[in-house]
Protein backbone atom coordinates (compact mmCIF):
# COMPACT_ATOMS: atom_id res chain seq x y z
CA UNK A 1 0.00 0.00 0.00
CA UNK A 2 1.24 3.19 -1.33
CA UNK A 3 1.07 5.88 1.63
CA UNK A 4 -0.75 9.10 0.57
CA UNK A 5 1.38 12.06 0.34
CA UNK A 6 0.58 14.66 2.95
CA UNK A 7 -1.16 17.69 1.45
CA UNK A 8 0.57 21.15 1.16
CA UNK A 9 -0.32 23.35 4.12
CA UNK A 10 2.22 26.61 3.84
CA UNK A 11 4.14 28.28 0.69
CA UNK A 12 6.84 30.89 0.47
CA UNK A 13 7.21 31.95 -3.40
CA UNK A 14 10.50 34.16 -3.59
CA UNK A 15 10.91 36.53 -5.99
CA UNK A 16 14.02 37.74 -7.26
CA UNK A 17 13.17 39.51 -10.77
CA UNK A 18 11.17 42.25 -12.04
CA UNK A 19 9.81 41.94 -15.49
CA UNK A 20 5.61 41.44 -15.63
CA UNK A 21 6.14 37.65 -16.60
CA UNK A 22 8.70 37.20 -13.50
CA UNK A 23 6.22 38.54 -10.88
CA UNK A 24 3.04 37.04 -12.33
CA UNK A 25 3.30 33.72 -11.55
CA UNK A 26 3.78 34.25 -8.07
CA UNK A 27 1.34 36.36 -7.51
CA UNK A 28 -1.08 33.72 -9.30
CA UNK A 29 0.66 30.43 -7.41
CA UNK A 30 0.43 32.56 -4.25
CA UNK A 31 -3.47 33.69 -4.44
CA UNK A 32 -3.72 30.03 -5.56
CA UNK A 33 -2.57 28.73 -2.47
CA UNK A 34 -4.26 30.84 -0.19
CA UNK A 35 -7.66 29.92 -3.00
CA UNK A 36 -6.80 26.10 -1.73
CA UNK A 37 -6.85 27.23 2.02
CA UNK A 38 -2.56 27.46 2.65
CA UNK A 39 -0.87 29.55 4.34
CA UNK A 40 1.04 31.78 1.45
CA UNK A 41 3.53 34.39 1.59
CA UNK A 42 5.65 35.74 -1.47
CA UNK A 43 9.10 37.65 -0.34
CA UNK A 44 10.55 40.15 -3.30
CA UNK A 45 14.12 40.91 -3.58
CA UNK A 46 16.24 42.33 -6.01
CA UNK A 47 14.75 43.52 -9.23
CA UNK A 48 11.22 41.42 -7.88
CA UNK A 49 10.96 44.91 -5.77
CA UNK A 50 10.01 46.78 -8.94
CA UNK A 51 6.53 44.88 -7.97
CA UNK A 52 6.20 46.66 -4.89
CA UNK A 53 7.43 49.82 -4.98
CA UNK A 54 4.82 53.17 -5.48
CA UNK A 55 6.45 54.37 -8.19
CA UNK A 56 7.06 51.24 -10.84
CA UNK A 57 4.65 48.55 -9.81
CA UNK A 58 2.10 50.08 -12.23
CA UNK A 59 5.19 49.91 -15.38
CA UNK A 60 6.81 46.58 -15.22
CA UNK A 61 7.39 45.62 -18.84
CA UNK A 62 7.56 42.04 -20.69
CA UNK A 63 11.22 41.61 -21.90
CA UNK A 64 11.32 41.10 -25.21
CA UNK A 65 15.28 40.74 -25.75
CA UNK A 66 17.19 37.60 -24.62
CA UNK A 67 14.13 35.23 -24.29
CA UNK A 68 14.23 32.66 -26.99
CA UNK A 69 10.95 31.42 -25.83
CA UNK A 70 9.62 34.50 -27.30
CA UNK A 71 8.01 33.92 -30.83
CA UNK A 72 5.47 36.02 -33.15
CA UNK A 73 2.49 34.18 -32.11
CA UNK A 74 3.28 34.61 -28.59
CA UNK A 75 2.23 39.01 -28.01
CA UNK A 76 -0.61 38.00 -29.66
CA UNK A 77 0.36 38.86 -33.09
CA UNK A 78 -1.55 36.28 -34.94
CA UNK A 79 1.73 34.47 -36.51
CA UNK A 80 2.83 31.29 -36.05
CA UNK A 81 4.34 30.04 -32.99
CA UNK A 82 6.78 28.42 -34.61
CA UNK A 83 8.37 32.08 -36.00
CA UNK A 84 10.72 32.93 -33.58
CA UNK A 85 10.57 36.65 -32.35
CA UNK A 86 14.35 37.56 -32.94
CA UNK A 87 15.69 39.46 -30.34
CA UNK A 88 17.00 42.84 -32.11
CA UNK A 89 13.67 43.42 -32.98
CA UNK A 90 12.85 43.32 -29.19
CA UNK A 91 15.68 45.65 -28.59
CA UNK A 92 13.87 48.75 -30.97
CA UNK A 93 12.71 51.36 -28.58
CA UNK A 94 8.78 50.86 -28.28
CA UNK A 95 8.95 47.19 -28.54
CA UNK A 96 8.90 45.71 -25.14
CA UNK A 97 5.88 48.83 -24.38
CA UNK A 98 3.90 47.17 -27.42
CA UNK A 99 4.26 43.75 -26.26
CA UNK A 100 3.76 44.83 -22.84
CA UNK A 101 -0.04 46.75 -23.66
CA UNK A 102 -0.99 43.61 -25.53
CA UNK A 103 -0.26 41.08 -23.16
CA UNK A 104 -2.02 43.47 -20.65
CA UNK A 105 -4.76 43.60 -22.83
CA UNK A 106 -5.02 39.61 -22.61
CA UNK A 107 -4.48 39.24 -19.48
CA UNK A 108 -7.62 41.84 -18.57
CA UNK A 109 -9.38 39.92 -20.70
CA UNK A 110 -9.12 36.92 -18.94
CA UNK A 111 -10.07 38.26 -15.76
CA UNK A 112 -6.17 38.77 -14.34
CA UNK A 113 -6.03 41.85 -11.98
CA UNK A 114 -3.19 44.33 -12.22
CA UNK A 115 -0.12 43.94 -10.07
CA UNK A 116 -1.21 46.56 -7.40
CA UNK A 117 -4.73 45.31 -7.56
CA UNK A 118 -3.33 41.38 -7.42
CA UNK A 119 -1.32 42.28 -4.61
CA UNK A 120 -4.19 43.84 -2.61
CA UNK A 121 -5.96 40.85 -3.38
CA UNK A 122 -3.37 38.75 -2.27
CA UNK A 123 -3.45 40.56 0.93
CA UNK A 124 -7.02 40.84 1.39
CA UNK A 125 -6.99 36.36 0.65
CA UNK A 126 -4.54 36.72 4.45
CA UNK A 127 -1.50 36.35 1.73
CA UNK A 128 1.58 38.25 3.50
CA UNK A 129 4.22 40.38 1.25
CA UNK A 130 7.76 40.33 2.35
CA UNK A 131 10.33 42.79 1.03
CA UNK A 132 13.74 41.75 1.40
CA UNK A 133 16.13 44.66 3.81
CA UNK A 134 19.30 43.59 1.69
CA UNK A 135 17.81 44.42 -1.92
CA UNK A 136 15.89 47.47 -0.02
CA UNK A 137 19.54 48.37 0.78
CA UNK A 138 21.07 48.24 -2.02
CA UNK A 139 18.46 49.99 -4.18
CA UNK A 140 18.71 52.95 -1.15
CA UNK A 141 14.73 52.32 -0.83
CA UNK A 142 12.68 52.72 2.33
CA UNK A 143 9.36 51.26 3.59
CA UNK A 144 8.27 54.65 2.07
CA UNK A 145 8.77 53.76 -0.95
CA UNK A 146 6.93 50.37 -1.11
CA UNK A 147 3.24 49.88 -1.35
CA UNK A 148 0.75 49.65 1.67
CA UNK A 149 0.62 45.93 1.35
CA UNK A 150 4.21 45.02 2.09
CA UNK A 151 3.59 43.50 5.84
CA UNK A 152 7.24 43.87 6.64
CA UNK A 153 11.03 44.36 5.30
CA UNK A 154 12.94 41.47 6.24
CA UNK A 155 16.47 39.70 6.65
CA UNK A 156 16.90 36.22 5.13
CA UNK A 157 16.81 35.12 8.54
CA UNK A 158 13.35 36.33 9.59
CA UNK A 159 12.20 35.07 6.04
CA UNK A 160 13.56 31.48 7.02
CA UNK A 161 11.88 31.91 10.53
CA UNK A 162 8.17 33.09 8.99
CA UNK A 163 8.54 30.12 6.16
CA UNK A 164 9.30 27.44 8.97
CA UNK A 165 7.09 24.07 7.34
CA UNK A 166 6.49 25.65 4.37
CA UNK A 167 7.21 24.93 0.96
CA UNK A 168 9.65 27.28 -0.28
CA UNK A 169 9.49 28.03 -4.13
CA UNK A 170 11.96 30.09 -6.07
CA UNK A 171 10.72 31.55 -9.24
CA UNK B 1 -20.74 10.09 -9.31
CA UNK B 2 -22.92 8.48 -6.84
CA UNK B 3 -26.30 9.13 -4.84
CA UNK B 4 -26.34 11.21 -1.54
CA UNK B 5 -29.07 11.93 1.00
CA UNK B 6 -28.77 15.69 1.40
CA UNK B 7 -31.74 17.44 3.48
CA UNK B 8 -34.17 14.79 2.99
CA UNK B 9 -33.80 14.59 -0.74
CA UNK B 10 -31.42 12.01 -2.75
CA UNK B 11 -29.33 13.94 -5.00
CA UNK B 12 -26.47 13.00 -7.26
CA UNK B 13 -22.86 14.31 -6.26
CA UNK B 14 -19.73 13.92 -7.85
CA UNK B 15 -16.65 12.20 -6.66
CA UNK B 16 -15.43 15.25 -4.93
CA UNK B 17 -19.19 15.96 -3.45
CA UNK B 18 -20.05 19.06 -6.43
CA UNK B 19 -23.92 18.80 -7.12
CA UNK B 20 -24.01 16.96 -10.70
CA UNK B 21 -27.03 19.28 -11.38
CA UNK B 22 -26.99 22.40 -9.87
CA UNK B 23 -31.13 23.14 -10.56
CA UNK B 24 -31.68 20.38 -7.62
CA UNK B 25 -30.53 23.02 -5.25
CA UNK B 26 -32.25 24.47 -2.36
CA UNK B 27 -31.29 26.26 0.86
CA UNK B 28 -31.71 23.34 2.83
CA UNK B 29 -28.92 21.03 0.48
CA UNK B 30 -26.99 24.21 0.62
CA UNK B 31 -26.72 23.67 4.61
CA UNK B 32 -26.87 20.46 5.18
CA UNK B 33 -23.24 20.97 2.45
CA UNK B 34 -22.49 23.47 4.34
CA UNK B 35 -22.27 21.52 7.36
CA UNK B 36 -20.05 18.91 5.46
CA UNK B 37 -17.82 21.71 5.28
CA UNK B 38 -17.72 23.15 8.67
CA UNK B 39 -19.78 25.71 7.93
CA UNK B 40 -22.54 25.70 10.65
CA UNK B 41 -25.02 27.74 10.49
CA UNK B 42 -25.44 29.02 6.98
CA UNK B 43 -25.99 32.75 7.12
CA UNK B 44 -28.37 34.88 5.36
CA UNK B 45 -24.81 36.21 4.09
CA UNK B 46 -23.85 33.41 2.70
CA UNK B 47 -26.42 32.79 1.04
CA UNK B 48 -26.51 36.39 -0.08
CA UNK B 49 -23.50 35.55 -2.19
CA UNK B 50 -23.99 32.01 -3.11
CA UNK B 51 -27.24 33.62 -5.09
CA UNK B 52 -25.69 35.88 -6.39
CA UNK B 53 -23.14 32.88 -7.47
CA UNK B 54 -26.00 31.04 -8.92
CA UNK B 55 -27.57 33.62 -10.78
CA UNK B 56 -24.18 34.45 -12.85
CA UNK B 57 -23.87 30.68 -13.19
CA UNK B 58 -27.16 30.72 -14.79
CA UNK B 59 -26.49 33.62 -16.96
CA UNK B 60 -22.99 33.11 -17.93
CA UNK B 61 -22.45 29.35 -17.46
CA UNK B 62 -19.67 29.85 -15.36
CA UNK B 63 -19.53 31.56 -11.57
CA UNK B 64 -18.55 34.59 -11.12
CA UNK B 65 -14.51 35.01 -9.57
CA UNK B 66 -12.96 36.12 -6.76
CA UNK B 67 -12.23 39.44 -8.13
CA UNK B 68 -15.41 39.82 -9.89
CA UNK B 69 -17.37 39.46 -6.62
CA UNK B 70 -15.18 42.16 -5.08
CA UNK B 71 -15.47 44.35 -8.01
CA UNK B 72 -19.46 44.22 -8.23
CA UNK B 73 -19.46 44.89 -4.52
CA UNK B 74 -21.02 41.98 -3.83
CA UNK B 75 -18.85 40.94 -0.94
CA UNK B 76 -15.02 42.19 -0.83
CA UNK B 77 -12.51 39.65 -0.80
CA UNK B 78 -11.43 39.63 2.85
CA UNK B 79 -14.97 38.98 4.08
CA UNK B 80 -15.43 36.36 1.83
CA UNK B 81 -12.02 34.36 2.79
CA UNK B 82 -14.19 34.86 6.22
CA UNK B 83 -17.54 33.86 5.63
CA UNK B 84 -15.74 30.51 3.55
CA UNK B 85 -12.42 29.92 5.66
CA UNK B 86 -10.08 27.22 3.91
CA UNK B 87 -10.87 27.88 -0.12
CA UNK B 88 -13.73 30.59 -0.96
CA UNK B 89 -14.15 29.84 -4.57
CA UNK B 90 -14.51 26.18 -4.10
CA UNK B 91 -16.68 26.33 -1.10
CA UNK B 92 -19.11 29.08 -1.79
CA UNK B 93 -19.32 27.08 -5.50
CA UNK B 94 -20.26 23.38 -3.94
CA UNK B 95 -22.64 24.78 -1.55
CA UNK B 96 -24.01 26.84 -4.23
CA UNK B 97 -24.91 23.61 -5.84
CA UNK B 98 -22.27 24.64 -8.38
CA UNK B 99 -18.71 22.39 -10.34
CA UNK B 100 -15.83 23.23 -8.88
CA UNK B 101 -14.42 26.10 -10.11
CA UNK B 102 -12.12 25.84 -13.44
CA UNK B 103 -10.55 29.45 -13.12
CA UNK B 104 -6.94 29.57 -11.73
CA UNK B 105 -8.02 32.98 -10.27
Amino acid sequence: MCEQPEPIKRVSLIVSKGSLVDVYPALVMGNGARMEGMDASIFFTFFGLGALIKKTQNSLKVATVGNPAMNMAMPMMKLPITMPFPTIMGAIPGVSNFATWMMKNEMENLDIPTVPEFLEMFTDAGGAVYACKLAMDMFKLTRDDLCDQVSSVLTVGEFYEKSAGASIIFT
Amino acid sequence: MTTKELAGASVEVDGEGYLVDHKVWNPEIAAAIAKEEGIDPLTDRHLEVIKFMRKEFDEKGSAPSIRRLNKLNIVPTKELYALFPGGPAKKAAKIGGLGKPQGCI
